[in-house]
């Protein structure tokens, strides 16, 4: 690994002027994500802004119409929550299914959202939850969020500080987890909210992206048997090493199945 | 940068360039080979320590963010010639064989039963999702942090009466 300089800034305002003065510089959360790809030299940035310091973007707080998760809450905080439990469980859930015990202690929320890896579990959460990621400088809904593989609408200098998530009715998160990575090889959310069925797939491909088709079904019909045999076009899905797109088309179908089951467990 | 942190329960102070991982920092630094690297890809937890007490894969940890905090590493466990239970349980359940993922697998069940007392079989094979082992097939180490777990309880218990 190539060395770099590393700022512990204190505040958000340092933290972004860092990012903007210092020349190619990143910053760090959990490095869960950014340390592997460091130490692979897949990146050399020649600074490093740990956002660790900043104060208050850890806490997770119940908002009259769901909760306010800090940038900095980890997946570990956001599966043990109590608020979390009670007010949108499939999160729980889902930040529980994450990685696994010690990538759970260090990833956090906006690590994972500023990444937008298309195999990364909380993009499909904020997407069928119709969340809203706070920057230093506006709130971007989900929808205007993520723009394919790895790719974000974040400035070059802004920064995740937190999100935030409207309650569902009910809502349900179910994946085929990678045997080695734990990603999702295919998973789906879906959700019951104040604007009808929204159902979010993430694994396809190409990044998370609104499933029109699950949507308009379980509109009708909020039922596992709505999705179980309703085939997505296997052009839309990507074929790896990991799994053929016929094979993630099919998977779509039983995962919808299993999160519609999950969410009225 | 020098880098100041408890380390096994002593204070310590490390210069080293920031971008030190503090699996090298404990092995190539520190002379604190127990601590293994297994993988680039931060999945095989050989490496794990525990950062104010919580599991942490040390081959992705950079050592800045030691500063102020406490790491223990599996040479922090035993009591002189006293092992802790989780090891005294690896040892007579026949928890390993080559001996390689076997200090990341005891620092995260130490950790799994800190937070689970009493795991259930289920459990503990979730808790261990990342660490691997090539040679066990994990049945012996699921029935060393079963046994390592009852032993944890006791030894509390008996530290209370
Ligand atoms: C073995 C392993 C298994 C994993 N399994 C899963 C899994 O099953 N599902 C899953 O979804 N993920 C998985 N992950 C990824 C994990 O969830 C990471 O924690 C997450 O992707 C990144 O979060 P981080 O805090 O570690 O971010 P970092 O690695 O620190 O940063 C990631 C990127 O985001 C940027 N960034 C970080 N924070 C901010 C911010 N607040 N604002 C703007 N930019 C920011 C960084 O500059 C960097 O480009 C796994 C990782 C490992 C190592
Ligand atoms: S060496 Fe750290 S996870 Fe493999
Ligand atoms: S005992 Fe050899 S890798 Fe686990």
């Amino acid at each position: 690994m190539r060395d770099f300089a590393y700022h512990q800034p204190a505040t958000v305002p340092d933290a972004v002027a860092l990012l903007g003065s210092v020349s190619e510089s990143r910053p760090i959360a959990g490095g869960m994500t950014l340390l592997p790809t460091l130490k692979n030299r897949l990146a050399s940035p020649s600074a490093l802004i740990d956002l660790a310091g900043l104060p208050g973007l850890q806490s997770i707080e119940e908002r009259s119409f769901g909760l306010a998760i800090g940038a900095l809450a980890r997946h570990a905080d956001v599966a043990r929550s109590r608020l979390v439990a009670t007010r949108i469980p499939a999160l729980a859930r889902l930040a529980g299914s994450i990685g696994d015990p010690a990538v759970r202690h260090r990833g956090t929320i906006g690590g994972s959202l500023a990444n937008n890896d298309p195999a990364a579990d909380y993009p499909a959460a904020a997407l069928a939850l119709g969340a809203r990621i706070v920057t230093n400088r506006r709130e971007i809904p989900a929808d205007d969020f993520f723009l394919g593989l790895f790719e974000t609408a974040l400035g070059p200098d802004e920064l995740i500080t937190g999100v935030v998530f409207p309650a569902p009715k009910r809502a349900g998160y179910a994946k085929l987890r990678n045997p080695a990575s734990r990603y999702a090889v295919v998973g789906v959310f879906v959700a019951e909210t104040a604007n009808g069925i929204r159902v979010a797939m993430t694994g396809a491909g190409n990044g998370v992206v609104r499933v029109p088709e699950f949507e308009q079904a379980l509109a009708t019909s909020f039922a596992p048997e709505a999705v179980a045999h309703l085939r997505l076009a296997p052009d839309d899905f990507a074929s790896d090493m990991h799994a053929e797109a016929a094979y993630r088309a099919h998977l779509a179908s039983v995962m919808a199945a299993r999160a519609v089951a999950d969410a009225l467990a | 940068m020098p880098i100041s942190f408890t380390l096994n329960g002593r204070s310590r102070t490390a210069d080293v360039p920031s971008s030190t991982l503090v699996s090298d920092l404990l092995r190539d630094h520190m002379n604190l080979t127990g601590t293994h690297v297994g993988c680039d890809t931060s999945q095989c937890g050989a490496c794990v320590v525990l950062l104010d007490g919580e599991a942490v894969k040390s081959c992705t940890l950079l050592a800045p963010v030691l500063a102020g905090r406490s790491l223990t590493t599996i040479e922090g466990l035993a009591k002189g010639e006293k092992l802790h239970p989780m090891q005294e349980a690896f040892h007579t359940q026949h928890g390993l064989q080559c001996g390689f993922c076997t200090p990341g697998m005891v620092m995260t069940a130490i950790d799994l039963v800190n937070h689970n007392p009493v795991p259930t079989e289920a459990e503990i094979r979730e808790g261990l999702e990342g660490n691997i082992c090539r040679c066990t097939g994990y049945q012996n180490i699921v029935k060393a942090i079963q046994a390592g777990a009852a032993a944890m309880a006791a030894s509390t218990t008996a530290a209370a009466a």
